[in-house]
């Protein structure tokens, strides 16, 4: 069993991740082709029109034809998509219009040049994330694919064409795709349509264009577009693979760790690999150790990294940002934790004065087990680019720093000064504690570059004022030399480690500041009771540990967005709404509109999003920081789950609202049933016993005190329905459902319809094999005595009444079957509304609530009731009760008759 | 007629109204009436008049019915009929299993407020039938002493249980028997069955007994509430 080369669990899952997934989203193809002018947009349109002839509904979203005329015949016979307007610095745009195409949802759509970038101002920044847009929405999609415009093969394009090309396409989005269809031709038939004016070239970069067409660079870019639909090709066997088990397909672990450095080439360092990671298939890292020495660059520098940072997240890597001293031990712990076993870094500079080992060879002594990867450098022309951004010091940290310059010089002439008043009573040697001291002073308090700065002022001042000869930096004795080089290299050393300690006491402070943030705003959130005590706290909270301007939006009732206090300038309640229903972040720093100066977060809970988090922040560069992402999605989660706690407590008493209300209807029908029924009964009480009275009555008088009888009589009977009908529509009906014996539920109805049945016969007949239903019984006496009443109602005296059971597969059918005029045509249904009766005109007493009263309560019981016309006449109601399972009878204690019994 | 007295009365019921036509109404029949509004005065009275009936309402200004029934039964035997308003079955259990013989629904005709009150007076003043050894309801015959039951003259076979059930219902004739009440007489104190075990044999003591079944002349169902044996 073991030798069965079985598929990675993991891998598997993925798959039915990837396939449940697509099973709702559209279809992407991608016509995908070396260079410009290779008929991409040709072969997608005849595939179209293919498409179209077999029924589907086509729908040309946007088409380049570049006034090729056979590409544009093609279009003709589909329909095409308007295209929206988007004014950008007073000139309108021509873009694809997303939002039209969603609405049309069409069955196909084709959109041209995926790596296009959108006007500024439309939804997203790139075509492609519309693409993705359109496929969530289950629409299929056609679309075309230039090889230089993917991400990981931008450098190497520039590279052979000395060409960078700007639109780019996440190579992770091109890997998704459902299918690839490489368009083929060679570089001689490109450069031969060149000339005839068959390719399209903008006309403003017609020379570098003209460059670009050489042979040779059409040769390698088809080389790499080849080889890159070969990659994607032997996927597609490995997931054919996967699908039949055929074979092992994922490695398991190992995991690359790309090292980001401050260097130049860092983008490239991350492209290359994420390419490694993709042909190796396996799961990469990114990670930049932030040392206190790169802490200091200057911030233009810093974007540079965490813009590189943000790349490798895009290209699919986990990233994090490491804030350690030694940036070899960092990576190399971070590589052991998360299981990684290579390493891909750039080569460094090796510098030619100080033979440092590099950090490939640090990282070869700390982890040997672990492979390295160098990338070599990027194209030259990048990096002279790049070194023109040297680090600059910023106008007010600098004065800063001049300032702690000159309290070290003040530091050292005062030390100077202490020790010539010392000089008289001390020996030298003890003079030069007086120097280290005040230099270790230094060091502690103003950091490492006054530390620096003090140790060879000390040097020189020790020299020049106390050193034989004085007031001259000759040395007549060689002895101080020695000296002096101690007291330098422990100055330095001293200010070196100061400012590591420093550095360290930084990191752990921030760190702490950001649990205590995190601590405080969760107390603080846990305490609050409303939704608006909630959003304050989330508010005053994220604006002071982001330096941020909040909005927070929250789902109402109606399952809108409500912004609850006033607008600040700039915010967007699309963008909002467009964060929550994909549940995903929107605007500054993401994918989507990444134009807006705010970032929405959606408040994102166990069941579903509660809102929307808007984050301003004064400094965008603040946000771009993961750690500092991580911790804005964290106290959006907290706000969330404050959120959903409120609204719990709040549908719980909500609950708690409804059953008190509940009760106190209850005990009001209680007390107006009580209050109607007793005046009743004193007056039939009444009116009978003046009937009976001694001595008799008159006949008139009698009749009199009779028919008071029969009305408060009736008036009862009214009543009582209306009550039963008020209590069986004030809520739902609380059964008290036992095992019942259906005859005898028949016997007691009869029992209670006996006066209103008068001398008609009634008949009843039980199949043997019916034995107990589940049921209330009180209810169900109800429906059959209110069946019979209207039996006795609707007929004429001397007909009679038939009462069956019968038990059908899972159910138990009562009939009650009379021979009156029978229901209405058409009114079988009717009859048993509220206030129905079957005779309007009739004389016969009642409100027509006694059915309503038997279909609620059959109702109640998950049955049905019906009627239908009985032949040769009159009517059958019907109702039916679940049979469910009878409980087992135990009859062993009763086994013996009963004489055994007697003679004992 | 004359050589009985004339038997006491308790109305124990809030509602003046329905006092004075009851009163007028048991007058006409030789009964002495005496009323009470609350509970307390119902407890006063039902101790210095030693009423033979009492007729109770359930719901009082100073206290529960049930209250009352409790209190009243720890010292005095004496039949009480409930008043109580239709669909409130659980209250007439409540009432019954503390100690009421009967039960009326509101609104009630006096006749047959009147026909309970004979019937349970009966049963009283003739003290426990259980005792007697033969007991008759309509053609059928039961010798207590003989364990012998006959419908129509022709013997009967009852099981054990439903001879048990037939024996508590001949000594309560005329009472409504709660479910509850039913169990643990027939079954014993430490009965574990339910209460569908009483249905299935009342179904077929019915079945034995009765004419026709589902319309039982004698073995009469209190729906929710339980059973009565009707004499005549």
């Amino acid at each position: 069993m073991t030798e069965i080369q079985r598929p990675d669990p993991d891998a598997l899952l993925a798959q039915i991740r990837q396939d449940e997934q697509r099973k709702s989203r559209g279809k992407l193809r991608i016509y995908f082709g070396s260079a410009a002018g290779v008929g991409k947009t040709y072969a997608m349109l005849l595939a179209a029109h293919k498409r179209r002839l077999e029924g589907v509904d086509v729908l040309a979203g946007i088409v380049e034809t570049h006034g090729r005329s056979e590409t544009a015949a093609l279009l003709d016979g589909l329909p095409l998509l308007p295209a929206a307007q988007i004014g950008y610095r007073g000139k309108h745009l021509a873009e694809f219009d997303l939002d039209g195409a969603l609405a049309r949802k069409p069955g196909l759509i084709l959109v041209d040049e995926l790596a296009h970038s959108n006007a500024p101002g439309s939804r997203h920044p790139k075509r492609w994330q519309d693409v993705e847009e359109l496929l969530a929405a289950g629409i299929d999609i056609y679309t075309t694919l230039n090889v230089q415009h993917l991400e990981s093969l931008n450098d190497v394009v520039g590279g052979i064409t000395g060409i960078v090309v700007h639109e780019t396409l996440p190579d992770t989005f091109f890997d998704r795709a459902d299918e690839v269809v490489m368009v083929d031709t060679t570089a001689d038939e490109l450069i031969e349509r060149l000339g005839a004016g068959k390719v399209y070239l903008p006309t403003q970069a017609e020379h570098a264009a003209k460059n670009f067409f050489r042979k040779g660079n059409l040769m390698a870019l088809r080389e790499l577009a080849l080889r890159r639909t070969a990659d994607r090709v032997e996927n597609d066997v490995q997931a054919y693979r996967s699908d039949r088990s055929i074979g092992q397909v994922w490695k398991t672990g190992g995991a690359l760790l790309c090292c980001i450095g401050p260097h130049e080439g860092a983008e490239h360092v991350v492209r290359s690999a994420a390419q490694l990671a993709r042909q190796l298939a396996v799961s990469w890292h990114a990670a930049y150790v932030e040392t206190p020495a790169l802490q200091r660059l200057a911030s233009s520098q810093r974007e540079r990294i965490l813009k590189a940072v943000q790349l490798a997240q895009e290209l699919g890597a986990q990233t994090a940002v490491l804030a350690e001293q030694n940036t070899a031990h960092a990576l190399v712990e971070y590589a052991r934790r998360n299981n990684l076993s290579r390493f891909v870094l750039g080569q460094s500079d090796v510098s030619r004065w100080r033979p440092k080992p590099t950090l490939g060879q640090t990282l070869a002594r700390l982890a040997p087990d672990v492979d390295r990867v160098e990338v070599g450098q990027a194209r030259p022309a990048q990096a002279s680019a790049a070194s023109a951004a040297a680090p600059t010091w910023t106008g007010p940290k600098a004065g800063n720093q001049w300032r702690r310059y000159a309290w070290a010089a003040t530091a050292c002439a005062a030390t100077t000064l202490l020790a010539s008043a010392l000089v008289p009573h001390f020996d030298l040697a003890n003079i030069v504690m007086v120097f280290l001291l005040s230099g270790f002073i230094v060091a502690a308090w103003l950091g490492r570059g006054p530390a620096v700065l003090a140790a060879f002022v000390n040097v020189a001042a020790f020299d020049f004022f106390f050193v034989p000869p004085t007031l001259s930096f000759a040395v007549s004795d060689v002895q101080y030399l020695l000296t002096f080089a101690v007291m330098l290299i422990v100055g330095l050393v001293t200010g070196q480690l100061t400012a590591g300690l420093r550095f360290q006491a930084r990191v752990a402070a921030h760190r702490e500041a950001r649990s205590r943030a995190l601590f405080e705003a969760a107390r603080d959130l846990s305490n609050t009771l409303t939704v608006e005590q909630a959003l304050d706290v989330a508010r005053v909270v994220i604006t002071r540990e982001f330096r941020a301007e909040v909005a927070i939006y929250v789902l109402g009732l109606d399952e809108r967005l409500h912004l609850p206090e006033a607008n600040s300038g700039g915010l967007d309640l699309g963008t909002a709404q467009w964060a929550l229903d994909h549940n995903q972040p929107a605007g500054l720093g993401t994918d989507t509109l990444a134009g807006s100066n705010w970032l929405y977060l959606p408040l994102k809970t166990t069941v579903r999003s509660r809102g929307v988090l808007a984050v301003r922040p004064n400094e965008s560069r603040y946000l771009m920081v993961p750690e500092q992402k991580q911790q804005l999605e964290t106290f959006a989660a907290l706000t969330a789950m404050a959120l959903e706690r409120i609204h719990y407590v709040n549908v719980a008493q909500t609950a708690t609202l409804q059953m008190e209300s509940e009760r106190l209807r209850n005990s009001l029908l209680a007390a107006l049933s009580h209050d109607l029924r007793t005046p009743l009964a004193a007056l039939l009480g009444t009116a009978e016993t003046l009937s009976t009275s001694q001595p008799p009555l008159s006949a008139t008088q009698r009749e009199m005190a009779t028919s008071i009888c029969d009305m408060s009589r009736r008036t009862a009977d009214m009543v009582s329905k209306l009550l039963d009908m008020a209590r069986l529509q004030s809520g739902e009906i609380r059964l008290r459902t036992e095992w019942q014996s259906i005859e005898e539920i028949i016997g007691a109805a009869l029992v209670s319809a006996r006066t209103a049945l008068g001398r008609r016969p009634v008949s009843v007949l039980i199949d043997p094999g019916v034995s107990l239903v589940a049921c209330d019984a009180v209810l169900i006496e109800r429906v059959l005595a209110n069946l019979l009443e209207n039996a006795g109602k609707y007929t004429p005296e001397q007909t009679s009444v038939a009462i069956s059971v019968h038990k059908t597969g899972s159910e138990l059918l009562v009939s009650v079957r009379d021979q009156g005029f029978g229901v209405p045509k058409g009114q079988e249904d009717l009859i048993f509304e509220k206030f129905t009766r079957g005779n309007t005109e009739s004389a016969t007493p009642g409100v027509g609530l006694g059915l309503a009263i038997c279909r609620a309560i059959v109702q109640a019981h998950h049955g049905r009731i019906w009627v239908e016309t009985a032949h040769p006449a009159g009517a059958t109601f019907t109702f039916s009760l679940p049979l469910g399972k009878p409980p087992a009878i135990d009859l062993t204690d009763d086994a013996q008759p009963n004489q055994r019994d007697a003679k004992a | 007629m004359m050589s009985t007295p004339s038997p006491v009365a308790l109305i124990l019921e809030d509602e003046r109204e329905i006092r004075t036509f009851v009163r007028t109404s048991l007058e006409a029949e030789g009964w002495q009436v005496v009323e009470a509004g609350t509970v307390k005065q119902g407890l006063v009275e039902a101790g210095t008049r030693r009423p033979d009936l009492v007729i109770a309402d359930l719901g009082l200004p100073d206290g529960d019915g049930v209250d009352f029934i409790r209190q009243l039964r720890t010292w005095s035997g004496v039949p009480i009929i409930v008043l109580s308003a239709r669909s409130r079955e659980q209250e007439k259990v409540a009432a019954l299993d503390a100690g009421a013989d009967d039960y009326i629904s509101k609104p009630f005709g006096v006749a047959e407020l009147l026909a309970r009150m004979r019937a349970n007076l009966r049963r009283t003043r003739t003290g426990r039938t259980a005792g007697d050894s033969v007991f008759q309801f309509g053609d059928v015959e039961v010798d207590m002493s003989a364990r012998v039951v006959r419908k129509g003259g022709v013997e009967i076979h009852l099981t054990p249980i439903e001879y048990r059930l037939l024996g508590v219902l001949i000594g309560n004739a005329g009472r409504v028997l709660t479910h509850p009440y039913l169990l643990r007489e027939v079954w014993g104190p430490s009965h574990s069955q339910s209460t569908h075990y009483v249905r299935i044999y009342m179904g077929n003591l019915r079945h034995k007994l009765e004419d026709d079944p589902a319309q039982p002349k004698h073995i009469v169902t209190e729906t929710g509430v339980g059973y009565r044996l009707l004499v005549d």
